[in-house]
């Protein structure tokens, strides 16, 4: 598996730092365990934060009293031996990663698929986040999406099948990251259902290509 | 193992009033400087615990000690080093010292009790505890970071010959440290304030009053130049 569309910079950062929220990080996260380049380019970023932290502006310690606390906490901790948390019992061949699996609470084929017309299905991915949508969809083979652009942000990362947008095909691992510039035509490719992840700012409903391709079968 | 060690491994810890003496009693309490003359760390500059000078190589071989062999002297040259910096870490998102002090002290008990976890053949010590403190500072917020697992099924390895991509951590940490120096200032500025801060590349664009494109440009260039920086020592 080659991936050829990778996460930008801008995002992988917010997801080094700790500043994206659920929704996207869930969709990094599962990149991430598809992409061995970004984590090679996560690593980069976490060394990058590491040096940061060695050249910021210190106030230096005049007193014992943190150090005093701190040994006073390691003394109850001495006894304590961390067991690592046992291997959990998968399916195989497994087709979605973690973290996404748990999310969804289990693999494809213990999904729950709710139909809306016309071939096309989603489910719902709840997170205890409220600034993005988060879900999973599965996109018919062949069928193409009317051309549109986004408001705000949206990945779509592929789990299954593919998509071509203009010269561009994105499968399994692939992620597509678009704002409010992008113009797009996407169309999943023929002969197997396409299912990908996406994630869409919470407030814009109907900004997701795939939301767009279902609009009208919802008849919104 | 030879005695000095030893006498590390038997040293009492106070617990409250009490005193638990792990192992037979040593009356002989280790000092900083022996720790350093058995740990092989020379540098005549060490020589308090409260200068926080310490290299990267000093530092990966410190935490190798405190994840082995448990030594609370190692790790305090740790705790002197970093502490100030984690507080520091803190302070900027939360404004709030004792928060900022009680954050602290969770990223600290954090790195003692995963030190065993650190590789030491590829690990870079501040970006580990980096990245500790960011653990703790996202869970402070209750904000939820959910994160790959190496363990599963799915998870696709790394098939890059392991020679062009295993180097020596703790020479690159000093290396991307010089590159980060060379870095512009508005494209420092950009990564100082996504990992202090605790802001997202788009708030950083309404902050500074910039086009998005323009701040997803900086982190894009900063990135290209460290990575450059790291491919040019190859």
């Amino acid at each position: 598996m080659t991936i050829n569309h990778h996460l930008s910079d801008a995002f992988l950062l917010d997801y080094a730092a700790g500043n994206l929220s659920e929704g996207w990080s869930l969709a990094v996260a599962t990149h991430l365990a598809l992409c061995p380049a970004c984590r090679r380019q996560l690593d980069a970023m976490e060394g990058a934060a590491g040096a940061l932290l060695e050249k910021i502006t210190v106030v230096a310690d005049t007193s014992n009293d943190a150090w005093d606390r701190m040994k006073a906490r390691l003394g109850g901790l001495q006894a304590i031996e961390i067991n690592p948390a046992p291997p959990r019992k998968t399916a195989n061949p497994a087709i979605l990663p973690e973290p996404l699996r748990s999310y969804v609470g289990g693999d494809l084929p213990d999904l729950k698929w709710r139909a809306l017309g016309r071939g096309a299905y989603q489910i719902l991915i709840d997170t205890g986040d409220k600034d993005t949508q988060v879900r999973l969809l599965r996109i018919p083979a062949g069928k193409p999406v009317p051309e549109h652009t986004h408001k705000g942000y949206e990945l779509t990362l592929v789990l299954a099948g593919s998509f071509r947008d203009g010269k561009d095909v994105f499968a399994r691992g692939d992620i597509e990251e678009a704002d409010d510039t992008l113009l797009h035509q996407p169309i999943a490719s023929e002969g197997e259902d396409c299912i990908c992840l996406a994630v869409t700012e919470a407030p814009l409903k109907f900004t997701s290509w795939i939301v767009r391709l279902i609009q009208p079968i919802l008849k919104i | 193992m030879d005695t000095s060690v030893l006498s590390y491994m038997n040293m009492s810890i106070p617990i409250n009033t009490k005193t638990w003496h792990i192992g037979p009693i040593s009356r002989e309490l280790p000092t900083l400087s022996r720790l350093k003359r058995d740990t092989g760390m020379t540098r005549q500059d060490n020589r308090k615990a409260n200068e926080t000078d310490l290299s990267q190589a000093e530092m990966v071989k410190l935490l190798a000690i405190v994840g082995q062999e448990r030594k609370v002297e190692a790790f305090e040259m740790l705790f002197r080093h970093y502490s100030p910096r984690i507080r520091s870490f803190m302070t900027v998102k939360t404004k709030d010292r004792q928060v900022a002090e009680e954050l602290m002290q969770e990223t600290m008990v954090a790195v003692w009790n995963k030190a065993a976890q650190f590789d030491p053949e590829r690990g870079n010590v501040s970006a580990w505890i980096f990245t500790i403190a960011r653990n703790i500072r996202t869970d402070a917020y209750r904000r939820k970071r959910p994160v790959f697992e190496i363990d599963d099924p799915t998870f696709v390895p790394d098939s890059t010959p392991a020679a062009d991509v295993e180097f020596e951590q703790a020479q690159d940490a000093g290396l991307l440290r010089q590159a980060m120096e060379t870095l512009p200032a508005d494209q420092f500025d950009v990564l100082k304030r996504a990992f202090f801060d605790d802001v997202s590349h788009s708030t950083i664009a309404k902050e500074l009053g910039l086009p998005l494109g323009t701040v997803k440009s900086r982190i894009r260039l900063a990135f290209e130049k460290l990575r450059s920086a790291m491919e040019g020592r190859r």
